[in-house]
């Protein structure tokens, strides 16, 4: 963050608002981070125990972004927030829709993670989910981080990385096919994997709508449906 | 056949993406055009360099803190700092491309185009039916018919008419605050002026008759050029299509008020804006 964005309001109120704001919206990422880890480490091992709690655990993803909703509404109505402080509120509250779906798709991997657990699987059908789960988990974790510092640079960078997810999800998806054609009995395991790869890769795709909001937040431009290649240009980086 | 399919579902991003506002201003004719202006109170100056294209049949709002020169900017726009003896003026104010600190420029004829309201109502100590009609008979129409007329379409413009139609003849004085303020713009639009200036028309008034000023000034911007000076920021974003941000006499930042509201390009406005030390 820059020294300019550190001006305080004349409302000291106002100001601890929204840094109490900023600072929910982390620790629910932070949260959220946590389930995504713990589900595709239960997802790998297998472990029953683990998925269950990220299961047991997702109602308070949902309460923290009911929460910050609510804290966003009564910022917007007592507040009338304009400029860099409109943009906040703006991107907390798309922020935390996103952050409480990338909780239901670490909720929707443990559910596979259970199933799985209980059918015959190959060894090597798992390296591939294990390499694309820690990637989007870096890229949730690197969202959030550029939410934090304000890093514009790094938000393109996180959605730069979710190219080579999507490339990573299809190469995957091609050799679970070949599963499916080679034994039919790998069908249901190999059927959760694919869900569960789906889910990571949706997982990317939230953590690059995070940055774009980060990237609204600070430069009060909106980059959604625009080509990166474009963006990448408007912001001198080609 | 495919093409013409191709037409009726593809959607142009690109202008969906443009702010209304720069749209407007494009299309809009130019009502006054303020170049290198400067204002001294005797020593002191009061504006510096301005440079402003007010676009005509809008809301133009000014806002700044208080002593940034908004006020006395205004008051250019008509010539009232000529009654303030220390004030000098340095540069050119174009109204339709005339100038109005011209040597030739009737000053009576110049507020007659360029109306004006202040903060505190003040109707004159006559009937509600006699203020409006008052700047028609300082003209020498006295017709009974025109004047009804030019009373009844002024009352109305300005949201007044219904609640005073039976009391016509009734002090002015007697009127609320919100009603007062209404009754002097439809004094002020009797004589059908090109501009109306308004400084800071509602700080006065509580807030439903707020509302009825804010809801008055988007009814009259399809006939008239509004200029609108106020403390409420609120205000501006509501009411105005454009903004200029002021500072210390300077004009900081002047832009579409959905641009300037939600994304400001100077630190100076945004801190304004949102309420942070400058």
């Amino acid at each position: 963050m820059d020294k300019e964005n550190q001006s305080r309001h004349i409302s000291k109120q106002f100001d601890n608002e929204l840094e109490e704001i900023r600072n929910r919206v982390l620790a629910m990422g932070g949260l959220v981070e946590q389930q995504l880890a713990k589900a595709v480490a239960a997802l790998v091992e297998p472990d029953i125990e683990m998925a269950e709690e990220v299961i047991r655990d997702d109602y308070k993803v949902n309460a923290m972004e009911v929460a910050l909703d609510e804290e966003c509404t009564s910022v917007l109505a007592r507040r009338q927030p304009a400029a860099r402080d409109l943009r906040l509120v703006i991107s907390v509250i798309k922020t935390i829709t996103d952050l409480e779906r990338i909780g239901d798709e670490a909720k929707r991997i443990a559910r596979q993670a259970i199933d799985l657990a209980s059918l015959p699987t190959k060894k090597n059908q798992f390296v591939d989910l294990e390499r694309l789960g820690q990637h989007v988990c870096t890229m949730l974790r690197d969202a959030l981080d550029a939410f934090a510092r304000l890093d514009v640079e790094q938000a393109l960078d996180v959605a730069i990385e979710d190219q080579k997810v999507d490339q990573e999800y299809e190469s995957l998806m091609r050799q679970q096919m070949t599963y499916l054609i080679e034994d039919p009995r790998t069908i249901p395991a190999t059927l959760d994997i694919m869900w569960s790869a789906r889910a990571l890769e949706r997982v990317g795709d939230r953590s690059c709508n995070i940055c774009e909001y980060v990237i609204y937040q600070v430069k009060g431009k909106d980059i959604r449906h625009i080509s990166l290649d474009q963006v990448e240009k408007d912001f001198g980086r080609k | 056949m495919e093409n013409s399919q191709n037409k009726t579902h593809s959607i142009d991003l690109s202008n969906l993406n443009k702010a209304e506002g720069a749209a407007d201003k494009k299309a809009k004719k130019t009502c006054f055009t303020v170049s290198d202006l400067n204002l001294f109170y005797g020593e002191k100056q009061a504006l510096q360099t301005i440079n402003i294209e007010i676009p005509e049949k809008s809301v133009t709002a000014f806002i700044g803190p208080s002593g940034c020169g908004k006020s006395t900017l205004l008051r250019c726009f008509n010539r009232m700092n000529d009654l303030v003896d220390s004030a000098r003026i340095e540069g050119q104010i174009l109204l339709d491309g005339e100038d109005i600190y011209a040597k030739q420029m009737n000053v009576a004829d110049l507020r007659r185009r360029v109306g004006m309201v202040f903060q505190k109502p003040n109707p004159f100590p006559k009937s509600i039916y006699e203020n409006v009609a008052y700047g028609l008979r300082i003209q020498g129409v006295n017709g009974r018919h025109v004047l009804d007329e030019v009373v009844e379409k002024s009352l109305k413009g300005a949201a007044l008419w219904n609640e005073v139609k039976d009391r016509l003849q009734d002090s002015a004085l007697g009127l609320s605050g919100g009603q007062q303020q209404r009754l002097v713009i439809a004094r002020a639009i009797a004589i059908q002026p090109e501009v109306i200036l308004l400084d800071e028309p509602a700080s006065a008034l509580d807030p439903i008759s707020t509302l009825k000023i804010e809801e008055l000034i988007n009814d009259l911007k399809d006939d008239y050029t509004i200029l609108i000076v106020t403390h409420n920021m609120q205000q501006a974003a509501r009411v105005s299509d454009h903004t200029a941000f002021m500072y210390m006499g300077d004009l900081i930042e002047f832009g579409a008020t959905n641009q300037l509201f939600t994304n400001p390009s100077k630190k100076k406005t945004e801190d304004y804006i949102t309420g942070r030390y400058g």
